[in-house]
């Protein structure tokens, strides 16, 4: 079935709810640019900042030759079955966002990917960010309330330029019967700085993915950090990748994981191929209701002069904080919240305070169910 | 305020106190000394109510309440506060949070009980991560400045603290144990365990106790306690009671 909305005005109130815990902001305050994506069609491309182009994928390769250059190139069709599914589409749907030389923007542009009526979304996503450009993107992906099954398939090519930065924010609110394969990548030039955060802390019934960071030029960072929840039902293998390919270059790679009765798959990779290299993984893991987290941090150097590491923890919380927070005044209830909220607070430096305060809803959200 | 009647613990299965009878008055503060592993802070733990300190028997009563076996939480409204010796590391959480959830108090009158002990630059770091010696008791003793508790237990206040952080503490506890008010009006009370004495440097105390093995050997005066376990251990302490 196709979807007959046009509007976002014309998702019922329940569905509008869903999808402001991810980000989207109707009224577009706190938004420089906005678009919107409703099954596989385009309702919404406008962007107010100066030097920042948003265009779907099509019009984007229409209007400009070069977009042909990005297109399939940090991720290959070939990669797997969701990607060559993806490279088959005759009509790909997505988003493309072009920042100028020396743009900065320090207001988010919102990207919105909502699952409603179609088994299967599909999005093709390009972000360049040009020479000394800075900009923050927060996608927010969600299906509706009354979709019990479907499948999002993402591939996403950013492409940080020299002493560029671009932040990206993704916020997931899937259901429990939603299958969702991204497949991102990243390329870094000389000085660029790349941070992801990820949050997916409501049901679904998988996420599957691995973005691949490739730092290729001088003094190139990218950091990763994923806060994520698995209810009952839910698998999440999740995991990203860095690959230091030029000296001076740095990743950390950030995840605090919950289970409540779900499957957790932590994985992590960085890999030191240049002098002067450093990468550290922190995979820190709370199992609340019997349920898997398997952390699987690799570090994998190849010269003498890359430094890496890696810290991995899982377990419950220890009795003695939630007795130490009791002696204060808090209940058990209260002092386990408190503990758990304080895990899941990973402060990312250089993150904007809206995408912040968007990243402390969704963990107040997911809060009362714990 | 606080009676202890025939006390036995049980830590692992093993009995580590021994028909413990201990009676504070309101507006008293009580020294407890006494060799390393003699059960002090096992005494204290078991007052605050933690988890693996089983009572077999006896009872504590405070305020003529029966807490022997309420949750800590509790007893914590009831007016029972705790300094710890070594408290866990919270990553995650702020201390300011910590504060703001566990008083009434809005941020500005936080912050003013934090300059006091020159904690205002902690309110925004993880509870006790990476805090020295000095800053945890600073950041126990604005804890309990914002509990604001009507008994105050002190587990080695003075430990790891220099000569000019303990100048500090010292004068922080003794207002906290309300030692500017007259002695007919004061209201809060104390137990401390100390090994040094030196928190009697800052504040009077009512009376001594001495643990050993588990079980309180003598009730005294505080600076003579003191000044015989200088001067001839706690040696004396046990050839006394087998006398």
């Amino acid at each position: 079935m196709q979807t007959d909305v046009t509007d976002i005005e014309q998702l019922s109130e329940k569905d509008r709810e869903r999808l402001a815990l991810t980000g989207l902001e109707v009224g577009m305050q706190n938004r420089c640019g906005s678009f919107f994506q409703v099954d596989q069609n385009v309702i919404q491309t406008t962007c107010g900042a100066e030097g920042v182009e948003m265009l779907p994928i099509k019009t984007a390769l229409e209007k400009y030759d070069w977009v042909e250059d990005y297109y399939w190139n940090a991720v290959s069709r070939d990669k797997d079955k969701y990607t060559q599914y993806l490279a088959k589409q005759e009509n790909p749907q997505g988003l493309v966002v072009i920042a100028n030389e020396g743009v900065k923007v320090a207001m988010p542009l919102q990207a919105c990917l909502f699952l409603r009526d179609e088994p299967v979304q599909h999005v093709h996503n390009l972000f360049i960010a040009r020479e000394g450009s800075e900009i923050n993107i927060i996608s927010g992906c969600a299906s509706s309330w009354q979709k019990e099954h479907g499948a999002h398939i993402g591939v996403t090519e950013i492409y940080v330029g020299k002493g560029a930065k671009v932040t990206s924010t993704m916020i997931h609110n899937w259901n429990p019967g939603i299958s969702v394969f991204p497949r991102s990548a990243i390329i870094i030039e000389e000085d660029g700085t790349f941070l992801s955060n990820y949050v997916c802390m409501q049901p679904v019934n998988q996420v599957n993915m691995y973005p691949t960071a490739r730092l290729v030029g001088k003094n190139a960072v990218a950091r990763f950090s994923s806060i994520v929840v698995a209810t009952p039902g839910s698998t999440l293998d999740l995991g990203s990748r860095a690959i230091l390919g030029a000296e001076h270059t740095s990743a950390e790679l950030v995840t605090r994981a919950i289970t409540t009765g779900g499957t957790i798959i932590s994985r992590g990779h960085i890999l030191g191929e240049k002098d002067n290299t450093r990468g550290h993984i922190e995979c820190k893991g709370l199992i609340l209701k019997d349920g898997i987290i398997h952390a699987i941090p690799e570090i994998e150097g190849r010269v003498t002069g890359t430094e890496l590491s890696h810290e991995a923890a899982v377990g419950k919380i220890a009795r003695h904080e939630i007795e130490y927070l009791m002696a204060r005044g808090l209940s058990e209830e209260e002092a386990t919240a408190t503990i758990i909220r304080g895990f899941l607070d990973v402060k990312i430096s250089g993150l904007p305070a809206v995408l912040q305060a968007q990243i402390d809803a969704a963990i107040d959200k997911a809060e009362s169910g714990f | 305020m606080l009676d202890i009647s025939d006390l036995h613990v049980n830590v692992d299965g093993t009995e580590k106190l021994h028909d413990i009878n201990l009676h504070i008055g309101q507006g008293e503060t009580h020294i407890l000394m006494g060799p390393n592993g003699s059960g002090k802070s096992t005494l204290l733990k078991a007052i605050m109510g933690f988890g693996g300190y089983t009572i077999t028997s006896g009872s504590i009563i405070f305020k003529g309440q029966d807490i022997t076996g309420m949750p800590i939480h509790e007893r914590a409204h009831l007016g029972i506060g705790m300094m710890f010796q070594h408290p866990p590391t919270i990553s995650g959480l702020k201390l300011g949070k910590l504060l703001a959830a566990t008083s009434h108090l809005g941020e500005g009158a936080i912050e003013a009980l934090a300059q006091a002990v020159n904690m205002e630059h902690f309110l925004a770091r993880d509870t006790n991560v990476g805090f020295s010696g000095g800053e945890i008791k600073r950041s126990e003793v604005l804890q309990l400045k914002v509990q604001q508790p009507d008994f105050l237990m002190l587990d080695e206040p003075e430990s790891g603290v220099d000569l000019e952080n303990m100048s500090l503490m010292g004068k922080e506890i003794a207002g906290l144990l309300e030692k500017d008010v007259h002695i007919v009006n004061r209201r809060r009370s104390g137990l401390i365990i100390t090994h040094t004495g030196y928190i009697l440097d800052y504040l009077e105390a009512d009376q001594g106790h001495v643990l050993i093995d588990g079980q309180i050997r003598c009730h005294g005066n505080p600076r003579e306690i003191l000044r015989v376990v200088k001067e001839k251990g706690y040696g004396e302490c046990v050839r006394c009671k087998q006398m």
